[in-house]
């Protein structure tokens, strides 16, 4: 078990009009099994690109994907996908949209009986098995799409801005629920995020992203994860430790997002 | 926190005067039945201020509905009884109430109405179900492979705009004209729609979908039975609704030209025979019928796809 490998990863998209985009260029991370890393970063900084190489869609110009020593070539159901929204089969049930990988797997029904229904307590949707998914509220669209990808059981769990359609209440019931999941379960997780509270308070590792090209800008190790079971979110949220690392890395991202203005306006 | 203290402390009395506001309210709404028959705002409709350009606060007008069925009647009724109208152009109510009585008892040239009726709709039935047996695999192909779409496409293309009744003289000359003429050009008429249908279908799964169920293990084949072909399904079933009912349209016209059964023969030779009654019958079974098909295949749909349009 070595965990999951980025080495210098680059990523070069040629356009139909003859341009070229630099969405990734030498990107090295190392994560350990049962990590939880948080990818930050201004919109166009590669971050999508970087977990959709890692999940195995796009292979990269440079580089190369290792997980647990062996090299990521395509998708796989060792490496589960959790989307921002919209990826759930809509066609399905809650329960069949959980049972999805297990079924698809060839499982006994027994077997996904059991799985599916621990996954839809753990995830509090007790209850909720024979509802269609879009029925759901956003939220508890989010929670089977977190059920579906556990079922699976896979060694990485990739995070595209997993809470980003959800109203601010919501969301920070979703970050426990995220978190004690990671806890309980000690999956490997890249979780990507537009929200630097939700950067800080998940990831044990904080990767900031600077774009044009999509590189990693700054690395951060974080001690609030590890304390968000037993302290209150609310209170690590308003501890001066938490805001001094968030005013920090806001103004990172603020002057990133000002270049990019001032180039844009002087280009 | 204040405003919750306020409204847990509020006496009694307000919630009073708050109920027999609302009663009042209530009293003085429009009655069910005039907003049954779409004459009045409902209660919803009415506290809206916007009305001119939102299409849900413009009410059925069910009444003027009703008085205009009303009306063309007493037309009808009034054109025939005072002679405004010859018979031979257009029968009187009564020379069509009696018309209709025979056809059902005695049918019309060998064949009861019903038959008449019912081989122009298996003749629809049959055409769409092949044109989708073959359209549908066509279409998921189409969309699925490039050999499939480069190969295909030419083709599809430029039957697309060609009117399927464009294409009964061929098939006269190919098939004469039995039955087979008939299916075969109700056929081709599904086929093309349903074909484009099918691929539409394939080309409107969300890509998120697929990277999903690839993650989740599955493989090409489990994507296509699981993701991609209930994805499209919406698409097809508008296809199948369309095709529907350009097949009632062609296979009346088909029928006017060569056939001696079906609604659209039954008028053709009632006109030969200056029954002007059968075929305003006629005409009415058409329309109905077709309005049927379509209501019908609606029902089906919220019924087999419920999750439509709620991605
Ligand atoms: N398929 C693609 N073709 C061309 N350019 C792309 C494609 N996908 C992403 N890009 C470009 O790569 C850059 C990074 O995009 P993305 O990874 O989506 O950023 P982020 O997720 O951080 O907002 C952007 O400039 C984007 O326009
Ligand atoms: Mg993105």
């Amino acid at each position: 078990m070595d965990g999951l490998r980025i080495e210098n990863l680059s990523m070069v998209f040629s356009l139909p009009n003859g341009g070229r985009i630099q969405a990734l260029k030498d990107v090295s991370l190392h994560l350990a099994p049962g990590e939880l890393m948080s990818v930050l970063g201004p919109s166009g900084c590669g971050k999508t690109t970087l977990l959709n190489i890692v999940a195995g869609f796009l292979a990269p110009t440079a580089g190369r994907v290792q997980l647990n020593g062996h090299e990521v070539k395509g998708p796989d159901a060792e490496r589960g996908m959790v989307f921002q929204q919209g990826a759930l089969f809509e066609w399905l049930s809650v329960e069949r949209n959980v049972a999805f990988g297990p079924k698809m797997a060839g499982k006994p029904a027994a077997e996904i009986r059991q799985t599916v229904e621990h996954l839809l307590e753990v995830t509090g949707l007790q209850g909720f098995g024979d509802k269609p998914v879009y029925q759901l509220s956003g939220g508890m669209q989010q929670r089977v799409a977190l059920a579906r990808c556990l079922a699976n059981d896979p060694d990485l769990i990739l995070m595209d801005e997993p809470l980003g359609a959800l109203d601010a209440l919501t969301r920070e019931k979703m970050q426990g629920l995220v978190l004690r999941l990671w806890k309980e379960t000690g999956k490997t997780i890249v979780l990507i995020t537009h929200s630097v509270e939700e950067a800080l308070f998940l990831g044990e590792r904080l990767v900031v992203m600077a774009p044009r090209p999509g590189r990693v800008h700054k690395t951060y190790e974080l001690p609030f994860a590890d304390r968000g079971l037993e302290e209150s979110p609310r209170s690590i949220k308003a501890s001066q430790e938490f805001i001094a690392v968030r005013e920090e890395v806001l103004s990172m991202i603020w002057e990133m997002e000002e270049e990019i203005m001032g180039r844009a306006g002087a280009g | 926190m204040t405003d919750q203290a306020q409204s847990e402390g509020r006496p009694e009395t307000d919630d009073g005067e708050m109920a027999a506001r609302l009663s009042e309210q209530g009293s003085a709404g429009p009655s069910g039945l005039a907003v049954w028959l779409g004459i009045a705002d409902n209660t919803f409709t009415r506290q809206k201020t916007v009305k001119f350009g939102d299409a849900s606060a413009v009410n059925s007008g069910r009444l003027y509905s009703i008085l205009t069925v009303i009306a063309l009647f007493t037309l009808w009724w009034l054109a025939t009884n005072l002679g405004w109208v010859k018979p031979i152009f257009w029968p009187s109510l009564g020379m069509v109430g009696e018309r209709l009585g025979k056809l059902i008892s005695d049918g019309f040239r060998n064949f009861t109405l019903w038959e008449h009726v019912w081989i122009s709709v298996y003749r629809v039935l049959t055409g769409v179900l092949l044109g989708a047996l073959v359209g549908i695999p066509l279409g998921f192909a189409m969309g699925l492979s490039s050999l499939a779409r480069g190969v295909f496409d030419p083709i599809v293309e430029f039957m697309r705009p060609i009117p399927p009744l464009a294409l009964i003289p061929l098939i006269i000359l190919w098939f004469g004209i039995d039955e087979t003429a008939k299916i075969s050009l109700l056929f081709l008429a599904s086929l093309f729609i349903m074909t484009i249908a099918a691929r539409a279908g394939v080309s409107s799964v969300r890509i998120s979908k697929v990277h999903a169920a690839y993650s989740l293990g599955a493989s090409k084949l489990q994507v296509l039975r699981h993701v991609i072909l209930p994805n499209a399904l919406p698409e097809i079933f508008t296809g199948l609704r369309t095709a529907m009912g350009v097949c009632w349209g062609t296979v009346v016209a088909a029928e006017l030209v060569a056939a001696d059964r079906g609604v659209g023969s039954m008028i053709m030779i009632a006109k030969n025979f200056l029954q002007t009654d059968t075929v305003v019958i006629g005409i009415i079974i058409i329309g109905l019928i077709g309005y049927s098909i379509e209501l019908l295949m609606r029902l089906l749909e919220s019924w087999l796809i419920p999750w439509k349009g709620k991605a």
